[in-house]
């Protein structure tokens, strides 16, 4: 059997952060386990901006951000070893690992300790419950951002976005730039769910109708999806009767919550937290079961992926430490005493009627910041020059003036490749910097239109103004 | 060519019966409407194999009931076919129900079900402690047992094709006519000629029937809804659950499925309109998380994987419909397969065979070989050491693809180079039991998709002369006209 002090299940930002901070802080046989043919776990499908800013202090494409991490790893941490393409069956209390792969079959490990990184999924359409037929058409917006990013595949021309979860907002908007009409977002909420950058830049920006208190209550269609029902819903949620409508429709996507993966943390006997979904885990971010530690999505889930390499880097340098013996722990800290994790808050949105500056003189638009994601809410006299307030940077007010003066955008999308053997892969790419707001389809047709020759690196400009976000 | 011997329909019933015409010396071919077998009530219902106290005695559906119930466990068994005898029990909420239990019981000692018991509430409890509180005694089948229902059905199509059946898929009857000692089957897939035609339509029996002669029977479709959760309640019970049917009509089921699930249901609507209207509805949701509650307490419906709904085939007439057609020699039909259906299934193929004999249908034994097994993998069901030993023989067993249900890459393979290919995500589904679990396909999708195109471009198309667009285009969720993606209006092929 072979055996590792340390061993990190999932290959995420969670994990290779995990495995890095494990190594930089004394344990040197570490080992990472992923199931996929590469690292980066579910950032390599979010093409899109706005992650790194906390982390790596520059805005960064998904792809992009799990490619400095695997560099970050491979540079301070490269004696970590890594399993790709592997899958772990089971992980025992006593820190057996059942794991399996092409290569080298059924195989067990033996852990010192354990860091669980393995992410979370999204809630299918049955979480929801939502009656009617079941045509093609209904799925999650993560999986259409797998189709249409990774394997390049159209799923709808005509969506509807059910809950504004992050992933949803950015697939509206993904959809909107391949050609395909997104008629409304739907929240059951009476606040959006996503980050308010990303109904601005996702939603706004395409004039895509939010529509908050109301739900999908059924779906038609028997081959492939014909349309939808939408109710209001009461402070229960419960759809009001009478207050039906219909919505014609080929696609629905589904963006509705994440939940924790701790299928393999059952099976290890972890005790789990109904209200994250995670299991328990002490200040250490040691679970119930001593030696076995949790960090990322798996443990609760997260905004930002930048957040999520923060916990991973806490939670390496702790199982170091338990490795070491540095640190004695009873399962019941976990429980006793749980760390807490901070709810995101939500603020309702508030409806905005035209205003004027004080004296009356000039207009007032009043907007979302969409420099981080913090979100500022931020107000503009529309003066000569414009005098903005609300902002707590100076980036903000460069944004607020550029917003009512020449609006910029980042684009992001996907690109054709054609490989030696002659098949046609995909790659991302973003612009060089922000192009005007009004350019964004222009850009992009330039890019559908085009087939790069493989091999191409990350950074390489693949077309004036155009640079690849993940390599062939 | 003429074959001997038509099947319509390719539910469990058809499938039965084309599977116990495996030993004899006649060509036999298989039809059905949709693009693969166990499209209508098969692929949707309880999966229950009831024990047979239910219908009336003397019935012959008391005794295919009892007598399929005793033949299921070799047949799966043979077959590969997950099946487990969990035992049922039902249960009553009151003095008065005890009658009904007692009803239940002598009815079914008349049937011949083996070692019926009525349980009283501490019996009940010590066998399922998790039953609802209001529950005084129950009815206790031992040899009630859970079944997978559409892989039944499609083990026993791809024996039957393994061994020189023929079966067409996307061959909708349009009309039956007889040629001196020959019958013509017009469909949408041309014609076919065969001196002996079997009908098993499912909830199109009458209109099929109908195509040769007036039926003297009316098919009732009575659609069910179901939910489907997670295998984190699937442990809640260990026994079929069910309600004594009382004024307000059936009660549901709750019921462990084979695959670690727990099932719910079903309701109970008659389709007045579209007699394949599959929907679902939250008043009927909402119906069964109601009268579910009675039997166990404290199911969590947030873990909820899918809901569903199957039509059942009720009829006007009081039992089953098996029967050489009064007035047309040589077709004969398997009509009205209600509830137990599914549990009568494994007899109604011999019940037929020996239909066809007694009506002077000549059956002679093959003198070639024959076998009426088969072997399938189910990786998620093996021990540890059983799974190295795979992996070290085949390294595709040794890749996850949907990781919640633990199926590898090699059962998906098997899947897509099985007698009967499937053309969609849901026939994959069927055969390697892909995107049945929590996440339903939302990971393993994308990765099936690729191997389902990688196949359909190494190969011809199985299903005719017409080779696939090898493209992503093609790809279906489920029945024709399913796609699942659209061409990319951005961009301009090269």
């Amino acid at each position: 059997m072979r055996s590792y002090d340390i061993v990190v299940i999932g290959g995420g930002p969670a994990g290779l952060a995990a495995a890095k901070s494990a190594y930089e802080n004394g344990c040197h046989s570490v080992l990472l386990i992923e199931r996929e043919t590469r690292l980066g776990g579910i950032l390599n499908q979010c093409i899109h901006n706005g992650f790194g800013l906390a982390h790596f202090g520059e805005e960064l494409t998904g792809p992009e951000y799990a490619y400095r991490a695997m560099v970050e790893l491979q540079e301070t941490a490269s004696g970590v070893e890594i399993l790709l393409d592997t899958f772990v069956m089971e992980i025992t209390p006593d820190k057996t690992i059942y794991a399996m792969n092409k290569k080298d079959g059924y195989f067990e490990i033996s852990a010192k300790a354990i860091i669980l990184a393995m992410g979370c999924r999204e809630k299918a359409r049955g979480a929801l419950a939502i009656p009617g037929t079941r045509p093609a058409g209904v799925m999650t917006a993560g999986l259409a951002q797998h189709y249409v990013n990774i394997d390049g595949y159209m799923v709808g021309r005509k969506v509807v976005i059910l809950g504004s979860g992050d992933i949803g907002l950015i697939m509206a908007r993904r959809m909107v730039l391949e050609g395909a009409r997104v008629l409304a977002c739907i929240e059951i909420a009476p606040q959006p769910g996503g980050l308010a950058r990303n109904i601005t830049q996702c939603l706004e920006d395409y004039g895509i109708p939010l529509y908050l208190r109301q739900t999908v209550t059924a779906i038609h269609g028997k081959e492939r999806l014909t349309g939808i029902t939408v109710s209001e819903v009461d402070e229960n949620y419960t759809p009001i009767p009478g207050t039906e409508r219909e919505i014609e429709c080929d696609t629905l996507l589904l963006s509705c919550g994440l939940i924790p993966e701790n299928e393999l943390s059952r099976k290890a006997g972890l005790v789990i937290d109904p209200k994250t979904g995670g299991p328990f885990a002490s200040g250490s971010l040691e679970t119930s079961v001593p030696g076995i530690f949790a960090c990322g999505n798996v443990l609760h889930v997260h905004d930002l992926a930048d957040n999520v390499t923060k916990e991973a880097i806490e939670a390496g340098r702790a199982a170091a430490l338990f490795v070491g013996g540095e640190k004695k722990t009873t399962s019941k800290e976990a429980i006793d005493n749980p760390k807490v994790f901070p709810r995101k808050v939500v603020k309702p949105v508030e409806e905005t009627k035209p205003e004027t500056s004080d004296d009356g003189a000039y207009g007032v638009r009043r907007m979302t910041c969409i420099i981080c994601p913090r979100g500022c809410q931020l107000s503009v006299v529309l003066s000569d020059p414009p005098v903005v307030s609300g902002n707590s940077c100076p980036r903000g007010e460069e944004y607020a003036i550029a917003e009512v003066t020449h609006p910029m955008r980042t684009l992001t999308t996907t690109i054709r490749v054609r490989y030696e053997d002659g098949h046609i892969g995909r790659i991302s790419v973003k612009s060089k910097g922000e192009i005007p707001k009004e350019k964004l389809f222009e850009l992009a047709a330039k890019i559908h239109h085009t087939i790069l020759d493989a091999p191409v690196q990350v950074g390489d400009e693949v077309l004036p103004g155009v640079l690849a976000t993940s390599a062939t | 060519m003429k074959y001997d011997i038509v099947i319509v329909g390719a539910g469990v019933v058809g499938t039965s019966i084309a599977y116990s015409l495996i030993p004899y010396d006649v060509s036999v071919l298989l039809l059905d409407k949709n693009n693969d077998v166990a499209m209508g009530a098969t692929r949707a219902n309880s999966a229950i194999i009831h024990a047979g106290y239910d219908p009336r005695p003397g019935t012959l559906m008391a005794r295919l009931n009892v007598e399929g119930n005793r033949l299921c466990e070799k047949l799966c068994s043979d077959l590969s076919v997950p099946f487990k005898r969990c035992g049922s029990l039902v249960l009553a909420f009151s003095e008065e129900e005890k009658s009904t239990l007692q009803e239940l019981f002598e009815r079914g000692v008349k049937n011949g079900v083996p070692d019926l018991r009525i349980l009283d509430a501490a019996e009940l409890r010590k066998l399922e402690p998790e039953i609802g509180e209001e529950a005084v005694a129950a009815l206790y089948a031992p040899s009630a047992g859970i079944v997978n229902p559409w892989e039944l059905c499609l083990a026993q199509a791809e024996v039957f094709v393994r061994n020189g059946g023929i079966f067409e898929s996307n061959a909708e009857v349009t009309g039956i006519v007889q040629e001196k000692d020959t019958y013509i089957i017009e469909t949408s897939k041309g014609t076919f000629e065969a001196s002996i035609v079997i009908l098993a339509c499912g909830i199109q029996a009458d209109t099929v029937h109908g195509l040769i002669a007036k039926p003297d029977f009316q098919i009732v479709p009575t659609r069910g809804e179901y939910f489907l959760l997670d295998k984190s309640e699937g442990g809640k019970v260990s026994h079929v659950i069910f309600q004594c049917p009382n004024e307000l009509g059936k009660g549901v089921l709750v019921a462990p499925t084979v695959h670690g699930n727990m099932i719910c249901g079903p309701t109970s609507e008659v389709l007045k309109e579209d007699i394949e209207d599959t929907a679902t509805t939250s008043a009927k949701l909402a119906e069964i998380k109601s009268k579910a509650a009675r039997s166990v307490g404290n199911i969590s419906w947030r873990d909820n994987v899918r809901n569903f709904s199957g039509i059942r085939a009720n009829s006007t007439a009081d039992d089953f419909i098996i029967r050489e057609i009064p007035g047309n020699k040589g077709i004969f039909e398997a009509a009205g397969i209600k509830s137990p259906g599914l549990a009568s299934s494994p007899a109604i193929g011999p019940y037929m065979v020996e239909l066809l004999k007694s009506n002077g249908v000549v059956l002679t034994e093959k003198k070639v070989g024959y076998d009426m097994t088969r072997k399938k993998i189910h990786f998620r069901d093996m021990s540890n050491e059983e799974r190295a030993k795979l992996v070290a023989s085949d390294p595709a067993y040794g890749r996850i693809v949907c990781r919640c249900e633990g199926v590898t890459e090699g059962e998906i393979r098997d899947a897509l180079e099985s007698p009967i290919p499937p053309c969609s995500l849901d026939a994959v589904k069927r055969r390697a039991g892909t995107g049945m679990g929590r996440c339903q396909g939302g990971f393993c999708g994308p990765r099936i998709v690729e191997m389902m195109i990688a196949q359909s471009e190494s190969s011809a198309c199985p299903c005719g002369s017409k080779k696939l667009p090898p493209t992503y285009l093609s790809i279906l969720q489920d029945a024709e006209g399913s796609n699942l993606f659209f061409t990319r209006q951005t961009e301009v092929e090269s």
